[in-house]
């Protein structure tokens, strides 16, 4: 049950990109076409789970144990750097197709805010293992979700007549205020 | 290059926020209030600065495979001494910033100036540049806050000058993307005229 209420919490009620405000830049860039998104999606999806893996263990068997908590930011950010790094490059040994898919979204995924982020609050919540991986692939659901819906958004805006000062960057905000102002109807869900 | 020019050109021609799009999630994040955005933008500028001065000085010491994780490694170190110092001090903004302060260190601005400018330029222009950046980060937010708090709660600055409580979804997540939309659209308006 509870497992239950951490995947509709992360998904729909606190949404991270929409709610959390984690992951915009990857949300703002590549939300341009529903290929290129999903694509994006799927690559986190994966990079999220392993990360949350991995510096859960680390937090809980090192840095904890040795009373170094404070080295958390540094240490993360270096052991995502290095999976996003590794997982490139036995993806391309071991599955070329799946890398063909995500490749060029990869590298962008270091600086996606999101995965350091989540990977905090899971420590912060105090999550068990498991838990916190359902609490990652939950988020990354979410993340997906929220830009998929949102480059169906931006596909339809580019054929709309839209006032010039407001092309581009600026309509695309307001109609992500549109989309977060939707996610909230989910509040009190759980 | 002229240091005058290389300090302003971050509050409008090159600001990181409404120009160059860059570190949105703690714009769109923090901006709840004026005084949560002007705290995140110092915090900000503080490891700006701190992160260029050290990439300036070691920046000939550094093989060019492996400059962007130690550029990492230096600027998560200074976040880390933001972390603790804030902590420390001003519990009260650090329990309102949360999250966020950590997330620094994933802000493209900071690692964007180390390795587009700091790296390529000398010490005293690394600093001012990280100056002008940081504190028009720090415009940014403070002026996206402004605009929330006052649409949303009717105050600023957190004294209240209205009765009530305002348009509540500026202050919620909704509010931060549209105010941030229009914000944007205006600022392209006024360079145009400018």
């Amino acid at each position: 049950m509870t497992y239950v209420i951490i995947i509709i919490g992360a998904i729909f009620v606190n949404n991270i990109v929409l709610n959390t405000f984690l992951g915009i830049c990857p949300f703002l860039g590549v939300s341009k076409k529903i290929d290129t998104a999903v694509g994006m999606g799927g690559a986190v999806v994966f990079v999220l789970t392993l990360a949350v893996l991995v510096t859960w263990l680390i937090q809980h068997y090192i840095l904890t144990p040795f009373g170094i908590e404070f080295l958390q930011t540094i240490t993360f950010i270096l052991v995502i750097a290095s999976l996003v790094q590794m997982v490139e490059i036995i993806l391309k040994k071991v599955s070329p197709s799946l890398f063909q898919a995500l490749g060029i979204f990869l590298p962008l995924i270091t600086t996606n805010c999101a995965v350091l982020g989540v990977a905090i609050l899971t420590i912060q919540k105090d999550f068990g293992l498991m838990e916190g991986v359902v609490y990652a692939i939950a988020n990354a659901i979410g993340f997906s979700l929220a830009l998929v819906l949102f480059s169906g958004i931006r596909e339809h805006l580019d054929l709309m007549d839209v006032p010039k000062g407001m092309r581009g960057i600026p309509i695309a905000l307001v109609s992500a205020g549109i989309l977060a102002l939707a996610f909230m109807g989910f509040a009190n869900l759980v | 290059m002229n240091q005058l020019a290389n300090f302003t050109k971050g509050f409008i021609k090159e600001n990181p926020v409404f120009v160059l799009l860059l570190g949105m999630c703690p714009t769109l994040g923090v901006t709840t209030s004026a005084i949560n955005g002007l705290g995140m933008g110092l915090a900000t500028t503080f490891v700006l600065v701190m992160s260029n001065l050290v990439v300036s000085l070691v920046k000939n010491f550094i093989p060019d495979k492996v400059r962007i994780p130690s550029f990492i490694v230096i600027i998560a170190s200074f976040v880390t001494i933001v972390e603790l110092v804030m902590q420390a001090y001003l519990p009260a903004l650090f329990e309102q910033l949360g999250l966020f302060i950590p997330l620094i260190v994933v802000n493209c601005i900071v690692l964007g100036r180390a390795e587009a400018f700091a790296s390529k330029n000398t010490l005293l222009s690394s600093i001012i540049d990280g100056l002008g950046m940081g504190l028009g980060f720090a415009f940014a937010l403070m002026l996206l806050g402004g605009v929330r708090e006052i649409l949303g709660s009717g105050a600023i600055f957190g004294l209240k000058f209205l009765q009530g409580d305002g348009m509540l979804v500026f202050v919620l997540a909704p509010g931060a993307f549209i105010a941030l939309g229009y914000l944007i659209a205006l600022i392209n308006r006024l360079k145009k005229t400018a």
